[in-house]
């Protein structure tokens, strides 16, 4: 018999029941929720009269409408507002592990308060009504992003109904260039297998190069999974997900570790295990990159040139690379490094975890933003890493080069609060989706990594970090 | 949820590929705290010219005559056409909302993303995939030929076009079952609740640390 994937494994010690066509109820150990998917939730199980199955399950924050200024202004958005208030009083009503309410000192992004906290441990199932939740795969967790009814089933059930996904492998093996993160790695993949590449399928990440990652930046690879269309992104446990856990709360202590541990270093695919499919890239051959349409998948090596749709052959994909241009404000075949920005976003739960920060600021010291930035902002994942920065001294580089230091939270990763595009603006942005609107209605994004939108800010146009 | 059995609906073909969810129903609209009265906002950047924010009257609001769902020919339509990758993008079940609020029950499309195809079904819509050679047939049918019906019937699990074409759809049983009920998925799984019960013993019997 051949051995079992990572998937396999953490599959199987959830499951509650299985029906004849495979459709299986997912027992989930952690449920994160925010403000933006759950009160209709919320309202569901208050209008059926039930109750939360086991609330100590639940980790939450409100973080897509708090702003990340001003806050001694609270939160002027009254529908915002609302939204925020409708979170403290659910949570008041139906209990939870952790709660961080807004202006908590620990307050932040979900994805990034929930791993800080010891939340997410190896080997648990986690969901969130939020597609992003495949960040948590960084620690061997089967994390699902859901909709608000599947909020609503397991808040009422702490379970899933679900069908197993095909298992794939994504190995890059080789040592990473100076310059070159793991937001390119995602990216260079995202590039490879396309948008929906990754359907029906939970994307196991291996090879040299996500062991040499950071915890930080795995979770930027399985945060980055979902835009590759997969519905998860895991990574085995090995020594660095151990020592990141150690010491934090909500992490067992003394006898209990010990065991804990024993059982995460198995949590890893045997050496054995077969997958439905396996993808390779050599990480000699990743540049930093930087996406050019209104989909993850459009994006190039920095030195590369924008796309000509005359040289597409397929016709969809051709009017793709139009409809793209013509919102995006491109000429095709300008050389990405010509492309001006407006305003600079370094932020979101894929980007701005401590790492990142660090990695921005090493561009960002001594210089100066460029004259045609309008706005260039960093916005810290959560109130620990803001307090962490600013020990090491990061604020100062960020707001001496012209940078705005702000509250955390999803910021203009979204635009649910005031950051945002203005129509036709341009933005380096370390976020996740370069949609149309996505910053702002008519804004246009170009995603990047820490590194990378800190030189373009420098620059005022797009450069090679290696060269800056 | 409201039950689904057959309909012959008017068909809309939306001509683009990976069709995400900011597009079907852009963030400003996320705001609400409701579930219901997302329709007149579905598409709302493509589809008017101004720009829309939630609890706007959205009757006198200037249209773009060129999004396919306001040509006076495709009003009314409940089926819609879609290409690939079909409401990519996030979880928000906000998507599947202002969908059905519009009045589309069934989508066809030749791929769909993950999450986006699970909230559907959990919102009465049926969305069914299809190769891309059909559906490809049916956009050409579609666009030839105007008040373009499609017979869909769930129970048979079969799509029948005005010209004859014809072809079936899979769907789990359960998916199935629960959309021809009108089933709440909650109720259903609470009929299991000494299952998860057990199944909760015995894995804190194992793994104590995810229960403290
Ligand atoms: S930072 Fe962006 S992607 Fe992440 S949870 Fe917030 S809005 Fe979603």
């Amino acid at each position: 018999m051949a051995g079992k994937t990572l998937y396999d494994k953490l599959w199987d010690t959830h499951e509650v029941r299985r029906e004849e066509d495979g459709t299986c109820l997912l027992y989930i150990d952690r449920h994160l929720v925010h403000e933006v998917t759950s009160p209709q939730a919320f309202e569901g199980l208050r209008i059926a009269g039930r109750k939360a199955w086991r609330s100590s399950s639940v980790v939450a924050v409100p973080d897509h409408n708090t702003p990340t200024n001003h806050w001694d202004r609270d939160i002027e958005d009254p529908i915002s507002k609302t939204q925020v208030d409708t979170l403290d009083a659910n949570i008041k009503e139906f209990g939870s592990l952790i709660y961080f309410p807004f202006k908590h000192k620990n307050q932040g992004i979900i994805h990034v308060i929930a791993p800080e906290n010891g939340a997410i441990l190896p080997g648990m199932t986690v969901v969130c009504g939020d597609s992003h939740t495949a960040t948590h795969g960084a620690f061997a967790a089967l994390a699902h992003g859901i909709g608000t009814s599947e909020v609503e089933h397991v808040l009422a059930t702490q379970t899933l109904i679900q069908k197993k996904s095909k298992a794939m492998l994504v190995k890059v093996d080789g040592k990473l260039g100076l310059g070159v993160t793991a937001k390119d790695v995602a990216l260079a993949i995202i590039g490879k297998i396309g948008t929906a590449g990754g359907n029906g399928y939970c994307i196991e990440f291996a090879g040299s190069v996500f062991r040499d990652l950071s915890m930080e930046g795995r979770m930027t690879v399985c945060n980055l999974a979902i835009e590759a269309g997969a519905r998860a992104g895991i990574i085995g446990v090995d020594d660095k997900t151990i020592a990141y856990l150690k010491g934090r709360p909500n992490v067992p202590t003394g006898a209990v570790w010990d065991t804990a541990v024993a059982y995460w270093n198995t949590l890893h695919s045997d050496a054995d295990a077969k997958f439905d499919k396996i993808v390779e890239l050599n990480a000699a051959d990743i540049e930093p990159q930087v996406t050019w349409g209104t989909s993850p998948e459009q994006v190039l090596a920095v030195g590369g040139r924008v796309p000509n749709p005359a040289n597409e052959a397929d016709p969809t994909k051709r009017t793709g690379i139009e409809n793209a241009l013509k919102y995006m404000g491109l000429q095709a075949d300008m050389p990405i490094t010509d492309i001006k920005i407006d305003k600079v976003f370094i932020g979101s739960c894929t980007n701005s975890r401590i790492e990142d920060l660090r990695a921005a600021s090493v561009v960002a010291k001594g210089k100066k933003i460029a004259s045609n930035i309008t706005l260039a902002i960093v916005v810290p994942g959560s109130g620990i890493v803001k307090r962490q920065a600013e020990e090491e001294g990061l604020d100062k580089i960020f707001i001496d080069a012209g940078f705005e230091w702000r509250e955390p939270g999803c910021s203009m990763c979204l635009a649910m609060n005031a950051d945002r595009l203005s129509p036709g603006e341009r933005c380096a942005s370390t976020s996740n989706r370069n949609f149309e609107g996505r910053q702002g209605p008519g804004g246009r994004t170009h995603l990047v990594s820490p590194a990378m939108a800190a030189a373009a800010a420098i620059a005022g146009h797009f450069v090679d970090v290696r060269q800056a | 949820m409201k039950a689904f059995t057959k309909i012959n609906g008017l068909a809309a073909p939306l001509d683009r590929a990976n069709v995400d969810t900011d597009a079907i129903i852009p963030k400003q609209f996320l705001k609400s705290i409701k579930r219901s009265g997302f329709g007149p906002y579905l598409f709302d950047e493509w589809r008017y010219l101004d720009h829309g924010e939630p609890g706007m009257d959205c009757t006198n609001r200037p249209k773009n005559p060129d999004f396919v769902l306001n040509k006076p020919r495709y009003q009314g339509a409940q089926v819609l056409l879609a290409r690939e990758n079909f409401g990519c993008g996030s979880s928000r079940e906000h998507a599947p909302w202002a969908i059905e609020d519009f009045g589309f029950s069934v989508m066809i499309a030749p791929s769909f993303a993950d999450i986006f195809f699970s909230n559907s079904y959990k919102n009465g819509i049926l969305p069914i995939v299809a190769s891309a050679e059909i559906v490809d047939r049916l956009f050409k049918e579609c666009e030839a030929t105007e008040g373009y019906k499609l017979n869909v019937d769930l129970e048979t699990q079969t799509v029948t076009a005005p010209s004859g074409f014809g072809f079936g759809f899979d769907i789990t049983p359960h998916r199935k079952h629960c959309l021809l009920n009108g089933l709440d998925e909650i109720g259903l799984t609470l009929m299991h609740a000494d299952d998860i019960k057990a199944f909760e013993t015995g894995h804190k019997a194992v793994q104590p640390w995810l229960f403290a």
